[in-house]
């Protein structure tokens, strides 16, 4: 057993029995990155040298903080002042931010070290990571296949013990997903928990960051260093900040879980419906109430989730002009093809068919039909899901239609590709919080994920019910990836 | 002139700076000038992943301002993105107001040759300011400053309700003076902190319809205003005169020639896609947060001109002239309070004052001394140690080289002389040198005297006491 197999709560537990060092930790993860990097190509940018001068000074310092010396990856659409801040785009290539992003702040405040940036779909736009302007991410339970995306970077990273944790970010589905195709444990919060100051914006009203981890107890540990109002942004809601371990091992007797069963007919591969089923009969032993219900929406969800989030990055990207920083063509005669050439020759094909879609659906003529129209669909999905709340404690779904799939399958195929957010693209639309766990592995062992679908601001439930499923399966005991 | 059977209609969009020390969006500061790209930060400057948060200062002036023009304020309203690229919108979208605006439905009372009237506004809403482009004079290129990125600005949209081109100068001069009563811009037109999108048609008299109208964009000085509505006016009366149609587009005034130019721009095709800014939330004013923001609201211009004729005896012109901006009419009180002798106080702005200020084309705002000041100078007129016209050159010099009055005259030496023995002096002195003006005074000519006085005046270079003067020639010659 090395060090990187470990769970970070494993590696706190070791650090202040003091049988290790930080210095140990972050020489462990180096070592496994630079073993296992070229097969997997998670990496936009590696940190190495920095995090070892960082372990260095922390060595002889005083845990002053619950993650004291932890190192993480972090997601390389999420500005860190001094180390490139790419997305994974040409347009922002040799980009080094000159400030930190929120949660970076919070990071850097808890002395945890950064080990590198995550690869991604260009702009977060993607779920395979395979829009990259970079590399293509593998996923390291079959090299041959995509990680998921777009934080396909963070999952595979973690999958693949080259971190021991990661930041990602979740418009659609861009934690779950991966996390759900890497075999990992992916949370995306209540929109508003964590701030987004930093976070370069996709699709505004739908970002939000969050963690990705190996197992349940680390995903609570990260959040917790996460949350806090931000004054730098208004959509941070002002909530009392909550311990999410304190509940975490409470377990589920008398919870009521929801089981919509629009979730698993048509559209999701069937070993996965079974794998999910069986997993929520697991609860019924653990003394959970399960119901079937309702939530017809799937199809609406994702029209006003393309609608919502390309209108909203249309308008995001403008800023990416080839004036102030980023990519600027050396083919211009004027100022409009200053414009259009450094946008046509630094986006990639999906950033641009989003930002034309996002156009469109803006244009004059066309925004009652679709963005107003798509906006009052969006109250309606909240109101179901408010109804069934009402009802229910949690919902469970799969997180994706599908297992990973083999890199190149999808990639010419972009109306099959946006099916991939069809389970988790309403959480966002409402802005409700899902945990993405794995709940098995299907006839290619390949991971299958759950998704555990919360009240807004109700974390602590769905960290509860997580951990109760993980702890009685011991998933990650039973499968880990050959590699 | 105007051709008579027109009638011209006028409205105007009207952009003012607010004068919060911070921007809209982040806490760099607004001041004027600076060395560029100094005023920044990762907000205004729209780097990837900045977010902006709403100034609360720049909703509580535009309320106020929404207030004092007679506006309805939304209980509730937002922001919208309004999209297009140029490279002095660093986000490639301006933060503005677009279907629900703060304020709604108001009017200013404007006073157009003793008659009073209503120009209705539509809409009074927030946005912010955009950078600001310095092009290279030989065409090498053009560098950005975005210090004026995210200024707080109010658009203030009139109805057309304009017709005539006085009524536009009034009404903008009006404007001008209650955003500066209310305290929420200093409307420096030099700095564009006050600047007009103007909308001019024409219609036949009496006609009830609307012409088809141009407007004429960023518009920074009331006469340019002024000559660019009167020449638009001709030109589309010239049009339909000659059998044309006047085209609806966006027009150029050149200051120089005299004309306005079509942009030909593909600019006025612009979808502009707004949608509701998803960074900012709802902005909530409460009925009680309005009721506080209206007690913030000072005397107007109006309660002020009254009260300086009642209170003051001032007359009608000079109580309106004085109150119309609250710089000038802020000096007269405190110059007053010193002095007790409005009257005085008055006299010397009217004439002398104001004067000053249009051949230095200087703003009321930049007068260099204080109402202390000027009230200590009428004080030394009233006094007898200055007499008036002495006083008109202590205020010049007050422009100049600001001090007290008192010190002026000390080291000009231009202290009036009461001494009876000295004036007495120079009175022998010029009856002695002029006994043809004896002569004629004796004859029955007042006239004279006049001339014997301005004699005396000029041999003591204004310094000697006029009364005593004209006492002892009086005395002298009725011996």
């Amino acid at each position: 057993m090395e060090l990187y197999d470990l769970t970070v709560h494993e590696l706190i537990e070791k650090l202040e029995k003091k049988e290790i060092s930080v210095l140990d930790i972050t020489k462990s993860y180096i070592s496994r990155i630079d073993n296992k990097e070229k097969d997997i190509n998670a990496f936009v940018t590696i940190t190495d040298k920095e995090a070892l001068e960082k372990a260095n000074e922390l060595i002889d310092g005083k845990a002053s903080s619950k993650c004291y010396g932890i190192p993480i990856g972090i997601k390389d659409n999420i500005c860190t002042n001094g180390t490139k801040t790419t997305c994974s785009s040409k347009m922002l290539e040799n980009f080094v931010s000159p400030y930190d992003a929120t949660v970076v702040e919070k990071i850097n405040n808890e002395n945890m070290i950064c080990l590198g940036k995550m690869n991604m779909d260009e702009f977060a736009m993607g779920a395979s990571t395979e829009y990259s302007a970079f590399k293509k991410t593998k996923n390291p339970w079959d090299i041959e296949r995509v990680p998921g995306g777009s934080s396909g970077g963070s999952a595979a990273a973690v999958a693949a013990n080259m971190v021991p944790w990661a930041l990602g970010s979740d418009t659609g589905g861009s934690i779950r997903q991966p996390a759900s195709f890497c075999g990992v444990v992916g949370l995306k919060p209540t929109y508003g928990l964590v701030s987004r100051y930093g976070l370069v914006a996709f699709a505004s009203s739908l970002d939000q960051i969050g963690p990705i981890t190996k197992d349940v107890e680390d995903s609570a540990l990260l959040l917790n260093v996460l949350t806090g109002h931000d004054e730098k942004d208004s959509t941070s809601v002002n909530v009392e900040k909550k311990n999410y371990l304190e509940h975490l091992k409470d377990g589920v007797e008398g919870l009521k879980i929801g089981v919509p069963k629009e979730f698993f007919g048509e559209g999701i591969n069937e070993e996965i419906s079974k794998s999910v089923k069986d997993a929520i009969d697991k609860y019924k032993e653990l003394g959970a109430t399960v119901e079937e219900c309702s939530l017809d929406i799937a199809d609406q969800a994702l029209a006003t989730y393309y609608i919502i989030a390309c209108a909203e990055a249309s308008s995001n990207l403008g800023r990416f002009d080839g004036i102030r920083y980023g990519y600027r063509t050396n083919n211009f005669t004027n100022l409009n093809e200053l414009f259009r050439n450094s946008r046509s020759e630094a986006f990639g094909d999906e950033v641009k068919r989003r930002i034309i879609l996002g156009t469109y659906v803006l244009s004059s003529g066309y925004y009652d039909a679709y963005y107003k129209k798509a906006q009052k669909v969006r109250t309606i999905i909240k109101n179901k899901f408010n109804e069934l709340f009402s009802k229910y404690d949690v919902l469970i779904t799969p997180t994706a239609p599908t297992v990973a799939y083999k890199i190149g399958e999808k990639c010419n195929n972009p109306l099959e590709m946006y099916l991939a957010d069809l389970c988790t693209v309403s959480l966002n639309i409402a802005g409700l919080p899902g945990i993405s766990i794995p709940c098995g592995v299907n006839s290619n062992n390949m991971p299958i994920g759950m998704q555990i679908i919360g009240k807004q601001f109700d974390e602590e439930t769905l960290l509860k019910t997580a951990y109760a499923y993980e702890q009685k399966t011991k998933f990650r005991e039973t499968y880990k990836p050959e590699l | 002139m105007i051709n008579e059977n027109y009638d011209i209609v006028i409205g105007l969009e009207v952009h003012s700076e607010l004068s919060t020390k911070t921007k809209i969006f982040c806490s760099c500061p607004t001041e004027f000038g600076g060395e560029p790209n100094t005023h920044c930060c990762p907000v205004c400057m729209a780097m990837p992943g900045a977010l902006p948060v709403l100034n609360e200062k720049v909703v509580e002036y535009a309320i106020k301002a929404g207030l004092a023009t007679n506006c309805k304020i939304a209980e509730t309203c937002k922001n919208d993105r309004k999209n297009y690229f140029y490279p002095d919108l660093p986000k490639s979208y301006q933060i503005s107001q677009f279907d629900i605006p703060l304020c709604e439905d108001g009017y200013v009372e404007i006073d157009v040759n003793g008659n009073k009237k209503k120009i209705g506004l539509v809409r009074i809403h927030i946005e912010e300011d955009a950078g600001k482009l310095n092009h290279d004079p030989y065409g090498r290129g053009s560098l950005v400053d975005l210090n004026r990125a995210g200024v707080p600005l109010i658009e203030i949209v009139s109805k057309p309700d304009m017709s005539s081109v006085e009524e536009a100068d009034i009404y903008l001069k009006k404007l001008k003076s209650i955003l500066q009563y209310i305290e929420v811009s200093d409307c420096k037109m030099q700095e564009g902190s006050l600047r007009a999108d103007v909308n001019v048609s024409v219609k036949k008299k009496g006609s009830t319809e609307l012409g088809t109208r141009t407007e004429m964009k960023n518009m920074n000085s009331f006469k340019s205003i002024s000559r660019a509505i009167e020449y638009e006016a001709n030109r589309q009366i010239d049009v339909i005169e000659n059998g044309g149609t006047v085209i609806q587009e966006t027009l150029r005034w050149d200051d120089v020639s005299g004309k306005t130019f079509s942009m030909r721009d593909k600019e006025n095709a612009q979808d502009y896609r707004y949608f509701p800014e998803p960074d900012l939330g709802l902005i909530k004013n409460s009925k009680e947060k309005i009721e506080e923001i209206r007690k913030l609201l000072p005397e107007m211009p109006e309660k002020r001109r009254e009260r300086y004729v009642s209170e003051f005896n001032l007359p009608e012109y000079d109580a309106n002239v004085l109150t119309m901006e609250k710089a000038l009419s802020d000096m007269f009180e405190g110059a007053t309070k010193i002095c007790n002798n409005p009257k005085t106080v008055s006299n010397l702005m009217m004439s002398e004052v104001i004067g000053i200020l249009n051949n230095k084309e200087m703003e009321s705002s930049e007068i260099p001394f204080t109402a202390e000041q000027l009230g200590n100078l009428v004080i030394l007129i009233d006094k007898g140690t200055i007499s008036t016209s002495i006083a008109k050159k202590v205020l010049l010099e007050m422009f100049d080289n600001p001090a007290e009055p008192q010190k002026i005259i000390e080291e000009k030496g231009w202290i009036q002389i009461s001494d009876e023995g000295a004036i007495k002096e120079v009175v022998l002195k010029i009856l002695e040198a002029n006994p043809a003006s004896i002569a004629d005074y004796k004859a029955g000519k007042d006239r004279a005297l006049g001339f014997l006085v301005g004699q005396a005046m000029k041999e003591t270079r204004g310094k000697a006491n006029p009364q005593m003067l004209n006492k002892m020639f009086l005395e002298e010659l009725n011996k």
